[in-house]
């Protein structure tokens, strides 16, 4: 039986097993660290939420209805990684995988590319970082978690390309189960920006 | 494209003015811009010439291919952990000289005059305060940690040996960048902490700044990694039976110092990148105008700051209790109380940020608050002082080089300390912050605190790594000099600080500074003679290095696990990982005739292979940044593109370890049992003797 | 406790441990200080010429004699178990002894009650030589308002509708009542001889409040570094009697006004001598007439961009 709950790896290999355990605990170690950084930037974006400086602020520049469908889709995606690496635990066919791994990207992408819409319209209506100190501290942190997206969904795609070659070995196991634990912290981090950066400032 | 056009892309805003001798071309008339000039331009040659002296050495030796397969592309800890030190010796000789020439300068700038340039005396300063933190300090606590602490737990490595040579690239290219902006100039003027707005475009909007802040981020993100892969591996390689309890106490502050990495070098990163976004993308989160705040910056900084020195420190504490316990040839006073003063201290270090900047405004019951949470660490502290001195008593002291280094310590430490609680009080602060008082402080602490713990723990562990002992009489002498010399340099500064003499001030008219100014040179001088002592000690200890053969592997009667192996040890640590059943588990294995057994079961090891990972992540790490730097777009994007291209192709590979029969292991093993077996116990009394050849007699059986 | 109780306190008698450390550094501080300064100006605390730098002086002290309980032992102590228990002497050998209840008490009960004592005085010199504080002195305060520049102190006498550059002149028996801001990068406003530093930072007002004992001058400057000539930012604070205070400020009011060129030139990277130059004067720079917001104008937080 494995000894780590989230996958099954190897039965006969005892050390495989503890070294899983020490990569998984390792990772979780670093986003420890990445915690920091994102409750700085939080604390930074609450710091200077009034150094508006006589520039546009949340009212002019926020659409919570894109936001709010952002909110969803990578809500949504938070559920199909994890049956994605259900599927992997119970070793069923890659196509199961590569299926729930493709909606996954595909929510990943629908979020982005809101996203980036959303930016747009802000730089449209004058809400450039240069403008004041508050929209500074949006720019460094609500892109900063578009900018992890966008790093998960590249790991994303070379863990599937990696299942092609190698198939279900364990590093990709490992891999995927990593993958899993970053795209739910980004999912709680969008939801500390989303209650604190856009209600917070629109409440 | 124009060829002009061509030039402005490839080389960014480099230009002939980056040159070091540029100054004399402009100014040729101008006596100070001539010396100064010929300053830049030596350091510069040294640069230059001492890389080209390397390389051409490298190949007429034929040692390149060795160098790439023995210890760039390695991962084993204990190669890692000797470049870190490398590393760390390297830039303590550029820090010491430009100690000598700020200590120089001073002393003959009474009255406005001086021989440096205020830019020069500013990026002295700078890089000074820079390179002894990020550059020193840290690669050498961190290379001490990665020889030793998997060694003490009964450890093949560390948890993730390709990682630990990307920390180590990381660090090594922002060292490289620090050095390479001797030649391409200049470098910051903002002093270590980089403070906005002054380091902001708008009032600096040179490249001097960007070295730093890139410098440093690199630096720092290498030390993240450490703090991880450390913690990782005190908590899940320790060798059977190793409790928590039972490790020695280096690894506990091994562990502390990790933990703290973990958590207090993210903020250096936000506060540099932040810093980075105001200056390259025109955000406003430092600056004067459009609601930028600079209070931000230095929350930000020494949120980081504070923690830093007790990262610096503990590793150093660690080292102090194992010279003190092996040298007294006695257990550690107060084993659990030391645990938890170094556990008190690194959770006690993120509550007094605050106390460096009391003169900020804000309001006195706040700066109470912290003056006071800022004298508890005092307490923790104390007691270690204490617990080393009782470990001591009724022991059997030997006066081996560590141990001075470990006397100088606490001396001066206390010293140290008491000028800590000057400082932590706000009322009195008011007086003496940003005076020479404070740099005598910390420098107080980082001295005889880290870099004697540094020094010390190099000197005990250096037979370790290399089968051989250092030369005790050069290693006296420099330790002796290192002492000496830090009180004439610093002490007279606590005096310059008492006479409100600011830090970084480049020029004075108080006659009252100058005896002090002048005293304090003499010291520096002495602190680079030490440094040439330590020079010295290593070229005649390589020379003699058949006298001072210790290949036996314990040559100072050591306690714990790491001296049971030989010396070198082999790349597995251990031929059979150890069982531990008790605290100073060595000492009790050769009291119970355990020691230098032939185990019975013999295994297949399993060990990483060797990984460029590391190094091209340094190397791309530092074209980047260097990119960065100079606005050199298309070497930033194809430097990213590179590093992400070999991260991905690192993913891709599977067979990452390699396998060391069983066979091959114990017939190393016998060999080396059996040469052992066969040299005669050495005593204390021949410790410091070429007598000493690594197989010790332990003390409590010489004394029974 | 009220700062004139304090002073009152340092005037009547020592408390115990004043005494003691006082006898114990006054070599010390015979050793350390010229004092004054060859050129007559008084540029330390430990030869404090206000009551504020006189009780930072005191504080100081009491620190260093309550930390002598610790260090003297350490200092004797060491060298000390290292010679007694020195290898080779037989009998005193005890390997695994390595815990007492009773040293343990004394270990951490020692630096515990130091640090507990050190503390209350800690809290109470700290509120009490808050600088944001008036002092509770006799006679009325004299409002000055700071302005840092690279690299020059502007002083502007709202009161007096005066200003000065690198020069801070006040009357004995009254306290500077300092508001501080900064044109450029921050700085730190510091008078040793007389008390507590403060930043000046741009955007922003702290506050100062000092007095002299008597008449007298005293070293100022800048100590947090701001470029080039940061090492040229000092200024001669100079406690005056009353009548000759009036007639300093009748010659300051006879200087010319500080006008928008003036102030071009001051808000420019330059010395008080460089800016005197480029004004046309000779130094001491100084402004019969002041625009009445400046001060506030400058503190403002930037909204528009700097040019």
């Amino acid at each position: 039986m494995s000894r780590h709950p989230g996958l099954n790896l190897d039965a006969s290999h005892a050390p495989a097993h503890d070294q899983a355990v020490t990569l998984v605990f390792g990772f979780w170690v670093f986003m420890m660290s990445d915690v920091i950084v994102f409750g700085l930037l939080f604390a930074t974006y609450v710091a200077m939420s009034d150094a508006l400086a006589g520039g546009p602020g949340p009212h002019d520049l926020f659409e919570l209805r894109t936001v709010f469908i952002e909110t969803l889709l990578l809500l949504i995606s938070s559920l199909t990684i994890g049956m994605a690496s259900l599927s992997m635990k119970h070793e069923r066919d890659d196509a199961r995988l590569f299926i729930w791994l493709g909606l996954t990207f595909g929510l990943g992408l629908a979020f982005l590319s809101y996203e980036l819409h959303d930016f747009a319209s802000m730089v449209e209506k004058g809400g450039v970082p240069s403008r004041s100190g508050w929209l500074s501290a949006f720019w460094a942190l609500v892109p900063l978690h578009a900018l992890h997206v966008s790093a998960a969904m590249l790991w994303l795609v070379v863990i599937a390309v990696q299942v092609l070659i190698f198939g279900q070995d364990s590093e990709v196991k490992l891999g995927l189960l990593r993958l899993t634990v970053l795209w739910h912290f980004l999912d709680i981090v969008w939801i500390g920006i989303f209650t604190i950066v856009y209600l917070g400032e629109l409440g | 494209m124009t060829l002009h056009q061509f030039l402005d892309t490839a080389f960014g805003r480099l230009g002939w003015d980056a040159l070091p001798f540029w100054e004399i071309v402009r100014h040729p008339h101008d006596g100070k811009a001539w010396l100064n000039g010929l300053i830049a331009s030596g350091a510069a040659s040294l640069v230059v010439f001492g890389a080209l002296a390397v390389v051409v050495m490298l190949t007429r030796r034929r040692w390149w291919r060795s160098l790439w397969s023995g210890w760039l592309t390695s991962v084993d800890h204990k190669k890692i952990g000797i470049m870190y030190v490398i590393l760390a010796l390297v830039m303590l000789a550029r820090g010491l000289v430009e100690a000598t020439f700020m200590r120089a300068h001073q002393a003959t700038a009474l009255n406005d005059t001086g021989f440096l340039t205020p830019e020069h005396f500013g990026e002295f300063f700078t890089t000074h305060g820079t390179i002894m933190i990020f550059f020193v300090a840290m690669p050498f606590l961190t290379g001490l940690i990665n020889y030793v602490m998997p060694l003490q737990i009964g450890a093949r490595d560390v948890s993730f040996p390709v990682l630990n040579s990307i920390s180590l690239g990381l660090t090594a290219a922002g060292a490289a960048l620090v050095m390479v902006s001797l030649v391409l100039m200049p470098f910051s003027t903002g002093g270590w902490s980089g403070y906005p707005p002054y380091t902001e475009r708008s009032f600096n909007p040179g490249a001097g700044p960007d070295y730093w802040i890139w410098a440093v981020t690199l630096s720092s993100l290498g030390s993240t990694l450490t703090g991880i892969n450390f913690s990782v591996t005190v908590y899940k390689e320790r060798a059977p039976g190793m409790h928590f309890f039972r490790m020695p106490l280096f690894c506990w502050t091994a562990l502390c110092t990790s933990i703290l990495m973990i958590f207090a070098m993210p903020p250096l990163t936000v506060a540099t990148a932040l810093l980075a976004l105001d200056r390259y993308a025109d955000f406003h989160f430092f600056t004067n105008d459009l609601g930028g705040n600079m209070m931000n910056y230095a929350n930000l900084f020494w949120l980081f700051g504070h923690p830093e020195v007790y990262i610096l420190i503990l590793p150093a504490f660690g080292v102090y209790s194992e010279v003190f316990t092996t040298f007294s040839g006695k257990t550690l006073y107060g084993y659990r109380a030391l645990v938890l003063a170094t556990m008190c201290i690194a959770v006690l270090s993120f509550g007094v940020w605050m106390h460096h900047f009391f003169t900020m405004g804000q309001s006195a019951e706040l700066n109470a608050v912290f003056g006071i949470s800022t004298m508890l660490i005092g307490i923790p502290t104390g007691v270690k002082i204490f617990d080393w001195m009782l470990t001591m008593y009724r022991g059997q002291v030997r006066l081996t080089v560590p141990m001075i280094y470990a006397l100088g310590f606490i001396m001066l430490f206390v010293i140290g300390g008491t000028t800590g609680i000057v400082l932590a009080n706000p009322s009195v602060d008011y007086q003496v912050h940003n005076t020479l008082f404070l740099v005598a402080h910390f420098h107080n602490m980082l001295i005889p605190g880290t870099l004697f713990g540094m020094l010390a723990g190099y000197t005990m562990w250096f037979p370790k790594a290399f089968g051989f002992r250092l030369d005790e009489i050069w290693g006296r002498r420099a330790a002796l000099g290192w002492i000496a010399g830090f009180v004439l340099a610093f002490f007279p500064l606590y005096g310059l600080g008492l006479l409100g003499m600011p830090r970084r001030l480049h020029a004075y008219v108080e006659p009252a500074y100058l005896p002090f100014t002048v005293v304090a040179l003499v010291g520096t001088l002495l602190i680079v003679a030490a440094f040439a002592c330590l020079c010295v000690q290593l070229w005649v200890s390589v020379r003699d290095r058949d006298h001072l053969s210790v290949r036996a592997g314990d040559p100072w009667d050591g306690r714990t696990l790491e001296w049971a192996t030989s010396a070198p040890p082999p790349e597995y640590n251990f031929p059979v990982v150890p069982t531990v059943e008790s605290k100073d588990p060595f000492t009790h294995e050769k009291l119970d005739g355990k020691a230098l057994q032939s185990p019975d079961d013999w295994q297949d090891i399993e060990m990483p292979r060797n990984a460029a990972l590391g190094l091209v992540l340094g190397l791309v790490g530092f074209l980047g940044c260097f990119g960065l730097v100079w606005y050199m777009w298309w070497l930033v994007v194809l430097a990213a593109l590179a590093g992400l291209g070999a991260v991905i192709a690192r993913s891709f590979t599977r067979n990452t370890t390699k396998t060391i029969s069983a066979d091959e292991v114990r017939a190393q093993y016998m060999e080396w049992l059996e040469n052992v077996r066969a040299l005669p116990l050495t005593v204390r009394s021949q410790e410091s003797s070429r007598a000493n050849n690594g197989r010790a007699m332990p003390v409590m059986k010489e004394q029974q | 406790m009220p700062l004139t109780l304090a002073v009152r306190d340092r005037k009547r008698s020592p408390e115990p441990p004043v005494a003691i450390s006082r006898a114990a550094s006054a070599v010390a501080v015979a050793a350390l200080v010229a004092l004054p300064g060859c050129d007559g100006i008084h540029i330390t605390f430990l030869d404090p010429q206000g009551p504020v730098a006189a009780q930072q002086r005191t504080h100081f002290l009491i620190i260093l004699g309550m930390m002598a309980i610790i260090v003297l032992p350490v200092l004797v102590l060491t060298p000390w178990l290292a010679f007694r228990y020195r290898y080779g002497k037989h009998n005193a050998y005890k390997p695994d002894w390595n815990f007492s209840w009773k040293w343990e008490v004394l270990l951490w009960g020692t630096p515990a009650v130091i640090v507990v004592v050190l503390g209350v005085f800690l809290w109470r010199n700290t509120i009490a030589l808050d600088p944001y504080k008036p002092l509770l002195t006799s006679g009325p305060p004299i409002r000055v308002q700071a302005i840092g520049y690279d690299w020059k102190w502007l002083f502007i006498y709202p009161d007096l509708g005066i200003a000065t550059v690198d020069e801070l002149a006040f009357p004995v028996g009254g306290q500077l009542a300092l508001d501080l801001t900064s044109q450029t990068v921050m700085q730190a406003f510091f008078v040793p001889a007389l008390g507590s530093q403060i930043y000046a930072m741009s955007g922003m007002v702290t506050h100062l409040h000092l007095a002299a004992d008597a008449p007298g001058r005293f070293r100022g400057r800048n100590t947090q570094y701001n470029g080039m000539d940061f090492a040229q930012q000092r200024f001669e604070a100079v406690a005056m009697r009353a009548d000759d205070f009036d007639a300093w400020v009748q010659k300051v009011r006879e200087a010319g006004p500080l006008d928008s060129r003036a102030r071009a030139i001051l808000a420019a990277q330059n010395t008080a001598q460089e800016a005197a130059q480029n004004l046309g004067v000779t130094m001491p720079l100084r402004f019969g007439s002041v625009p009445p917001d400046m001060f506030v104008q400058t503190s403002q937080p930037v909204a528009a961009a700097k040019p």
